[in-house]
């Protein structure tokens, strides 16, 4: 998954605004509990995601995230003892030793996997839609050398899949590589690709870093302040993401959204979240209506 | 803020841009130095091609002169390299590429950011231009390079030789006294290759920026050059004019002739010519050519078959690929079509027979459909409608040889009896990376054909990619000696006077669709860009592709009579 620059309000903010506003998305994923409030937080991710034609990104990654939380519903029974309402008594389980499970332990599990969930997806849209390239120069004006490290992982990454893919597709071609070869051999010339393109890393991280030194890299100097005039893109997804901490804080401050799982389930679910839950989507939502100037 | 460089230049050398006093250098742990005593001296807009076999040398003199010898890559060096006034033992590779800019051969790696536009600001950047200056360069740069419409691109999404121009481009934007190019035109199409040998010249002549070029296809970049310096075994051999240079390579290094000055031998003629146009003047002067520069009917050869019948759209048959035995083709394919989703169609109906035992040379611009219409052919990819045929296994070789070879020996990759005849018998105990890329390239081909009965077709895709003549020779006697056994020879080739050696059918791809498929002479004698050079000179008399067959065709002038003029018709 990587930044394609598209026509959408979002990809037409500077890549300091675009990467603040989710920020401002993962914080409020890191904050709420409730998954009323991680619910609407998962629809205004995925309609950003839609009107920022970044759904397919989205979409690839959701095979790996979404295992990660049904992990976290199955794991957290069996760990956490916590809970009063015993759903099933499993006796001693080694080596979880007396196993009851509890709609309490069901349900924080769920509710973390929600979360993992949210954030990651959320994650995965900053990713599509902030120019990794201008982060990097901001980068730069900051700390040289940490920057340096990211240029090269940032490029090495698409350089590897490449490789990867390249060196499978030789393998196909081998007269042995048929299609009746079985899973072990398959298993086997894929182990053998993944161990030729670590070894390969090395060398494509001296090609890499010797193309840095050719473009002085090694001699730059912090690169000079950008004075580029903020667009109405850059103001209206600055004052969203400053909206969305504002109203976090506030909820947070207020006690809005409030959900315990142990010893019994506590759900505040009244007006107060519901309008939370819609104001969220909503602040998110708003600076895509405009859509003057979104194509570079 | 840029860097402050002081650049002291020797007195009364103003304007030498590189010099090289006995250099001499060794990788750290290698038997042998590749470069021994390099003495030589670049002055302002000369225009230089850099010559020799693979492993002469080449790469590590540019290399030399960025700075990457000794700076990035250690070993020993020895003597006095001097750039822009610079010394490169005081001053690395950083500082060096405000005066010279570098194109290596792989184009991947050379690409470090995330879109085109950031790549070709990233080195101004580093320099610490004006955010202004930074954006006008950026824009001229594209521009000049016909890139403009990829600046907001990704460079994954490129093709090979778009990511070379975007390197180039990256090479050029701060305007460097001296330009140094690895294989430049390696992964490019004829058309780009002529293209970027032409944006050489004019940066050359209108900028006055000194040009290094080290390149294999000699005869594309000769007409530009000013001076042309061989090296062989990592020494100077030769330094002078591309004629005198194409003299002494009569002598002392036939392999790095141009066909040019092989036609022109061939016919008992001085071979110090640099081009399609020299050569035609020394013909005429001769009288072996007619002052409009053309042969008599007369000599042209027989007319051939029909070129078959390039169709249209067709009904698409299936989308399996099956395997037919014992039938009249090797690989037949029926309106295949290759439609990336959401994204654009690769292939466009393509119809292609090739029998058993014929030599094909697939042709066309970067990203035209060769390499696609191969992994069809092989069944790496499945047609999105049509289908495709074969009698029998498909081999395929793809374009990085190193690719197939993962294990540790030589004898780990393939059996004893296709080691010996790949003529590889001896080196089953060498590590793979330690082969040359002729013999890498030997034993991915033996990898791919397999130690049982042979393929009914064997795909190779850009195999002679940064190979010199020497391996070029070998591998077309390698592919001949397949198809005289019955194996359907497919090669997809930038290289026309490869393909011209190798084919007896050519086809012509362009945006996906074949425009052109007919025999090796009817197809590249009548063009501009996929013609030889010995076409070119000719105009595609006699159908001669190659010198010998020109220097015999024009042998058949000069010995035949002139016709008699036709009888005066009087009204």
């Amino acid at each position: 998954m990587r930044y394609r620059r598209r026509s959408t309000p979002l990809h037409a903010a500077r890549a300091a605004v675009a990467a603040s506003y989710g920020v401002a998305l993962m914080t409020c994923a890191v904050l709420f509990m409730s998954p009323v409030v991680l619910g609407a937080l998962l629809v205004t991710v995925v309609a950003v995601a839609g009107v920022a034609r970044a759904g397919d990104e989205l979409r690839r990654i959701l095979p790996y995230v979404a295992p990660l939380a049904v992990t976290a519903v199955v794991l957290n029974p069996l760990f956490a003892h916590q809970g009063l309402t015993v759903l099933a008594r499993l006796g001693n389980v080694p080596p979880f030793g007396e196993l009851d499970v509890t709609l309490e332990s069901v349900a924080f599990g769920a509710v973390a996997g929600l979360k993992l969930l949210v954030f990651t997806l959320a994650f995965a849209l900053m990713t599509a839609t902030v120019d990794p390239d201008e982060l990097l120069r901001l980068a730069r004006r900051v700390s040289f050398r940490s920057a340096l490290a990211a240029s090269l992982a940032t490029r090495m990454w698409p350089v590897l899949e490449r490789d990867g893919r390249r060196l499978a597709e030789a393998q196909r071609c081998r007269p042995d590589a048929g299609g009746n070869e079985n899973r072990r051999a398959r298993l086997a010339r894929g182990v053998t690709v993944v161990r030729a393109v670590a070894t390969g890393a090395l060398d494509r991280a001296m090609d890499v870093a010797a193309t840095l030194e050719l473009r002085g890299y090694a001699g730059a100097h912090r690169p000079p302040r950008l004075s580029v005039p903020w667009s109405r893109h850059d103001v209206a997804f600055a004052a969203s993401a400053l909206a969305l901490l504002a109203i976090v804080v506030a909820a947070r401050i207020l006690d809005i959204g409030r959900f315990d799982t142990y010893p019994t389930l506590r759900l505040a679910l009244g007006p107060r979240e519901l309008v939370f839950g819609v104001a969220l989507i909503t602040l998110a939502l708003l600076p895509f209506a405009e859509r003057r100037g979104v194509v570079r | 803020m840029q860097r402050p460089i002081v650049v002291q230049r020797p007195p009364g050398d103003p304007v030498s841009v590189l010099r090289f006093e006995q250099v001499g250098y060794r990788y750290p742990g290698a038997a042998v130095a590749s470069l021994a005593g390099v003495t030589l001296t670049l002055e302002e807009g000369e225009f230089c091609v850099l010559a020799g076999v693979s492993a002469s040398g080449k790469s590590t003199l540019l290399r030399a002169a960025c700075g990457l010898v000794p700076h990035f890559h250690g070993g020993e060096f020895s003597g006095r390299a001097v750039v822009g006034g610079l010394d490169t033992r005081d001053h690395g590779p950083g500082e060096l590429a405000t005066v010279a800019g570098t194109l290596q051969q792989d184009p991947e790696t050379q690409i470090v950011m995330g879109t085109v536009r950031s790549e070709l600001a990233f080195g101004l950047e580093n320099r610490g231009l004006a955010p202004a200056a930074v954006a006008r360069a950026v824009e001229e740069v594209a521009l000049a390079l016909g890139i403009e419409r990829l600046l907001d691109r990704v460079p994954d999404e490129l093709s090979g030789g778009e990511l070379q121009r975007v390197a180039l481009g990256a090479a050029l934007a701060g305007q460097p006294q001296l330009v140094l190019l690895d294989e430049a035109t390696s992964q490019l199409d004829p058309v780009a290759g002529d293209e970027l040998v032409g944006l050489l010249r004019r940066l050359n002549e209108e900028w006055g920026t000194t040009v290094l070029l080290a390149e294999h296809r000699l005869e594309r970049c000769l007409p530009a050059a000013d001076r042309v310096i061989a090296l062989a075994q990592g020494r100077v051999a030769y330094d002078g004019a591309p004629a005198g240079f194409q003299r002494w390579a009569a002598g002392a290094a036939p392999e790095l002739r141009t066909p040019a000055a092989n036609l022109l031998s061939g016919v008992g003629l001085d071979p110090g010519v640099t081009g399609v146009k020299q050569a035609r003047a020394a013909l005429r002067s001769h009288g072996l050519l007619a002052d409009d520069g053309s042969l008599r009917d007369h000599d042209r050869e027989p007319e051939r078959e029909p070129a078959p019948e390039v169709t249209g759209w067709r009904r698409p048959v299936s989308r399996r690929r099956t395997v037919v035995r014992g039938g009249a083709h090797a690989l037949r394919m029926r309106g295949v079509w290759h439609e990336l989703h959401d994204g654009p169609a690769i292939l466009r109906g393509v119809d292609l027979d090739v029998r058993p035992g014929e030599r094909v040379a697939l042709m066309g611009r970067n990203g035209a459909g060769k390499s696609t219409l191969l992994r069809h052919a092989n069944g790496l990819l499945a047609p999105t409608r049509g289908s495709v045929q074969a009698s029998g296994r498909v081999a395929l070789l793809l374009q990085n040889p190193g690719d197939y070879l993962l294990g540790e020996r030589v004898a780990d990759e393939a059996q004893p009896a296709e080691l010996a005849r790949a003529g590889l018998a001896g080196l089953g105990d060498r590590h793979p990376r330690d082969l040359s890329g002729g013999e890498r390239q030997r034993l991915a081909l033996a990898i791919v054909m397999g130690p049982g009965t042979l393929p009914a077709a064997v795909c190779l895709d850009e195999p002679t990619r940064g190979m010199d003549r020497g391996f070029k020779d070998q591998l077309s006697d390698q592919l001949r000696s397949l198809a005289s056994r019955g194996c359907a020879v497919l090669v997809a080739t930038h290289d026309v006077e490869f393909a011209a050696a190798i084919a007896d059918r050519v086809v012509l791809l362009a945006e996906g669709r074949t425009i052109a498929d007919g025999p090796a002479p009817e197809v590249l004698c009548g063009g501009w860009y996929f013609a030889p050079e010995t076409a070119r000179i000719l105009r595609g008399a006699g159908g001669a592709l190659l010198p010998d067959q020109g220097a015999a065709l024009l042998r058949r002038r000069a010995d035949s009579p002139e016709p008699e003029p036709e009888p005066e018709v009087v009204a």
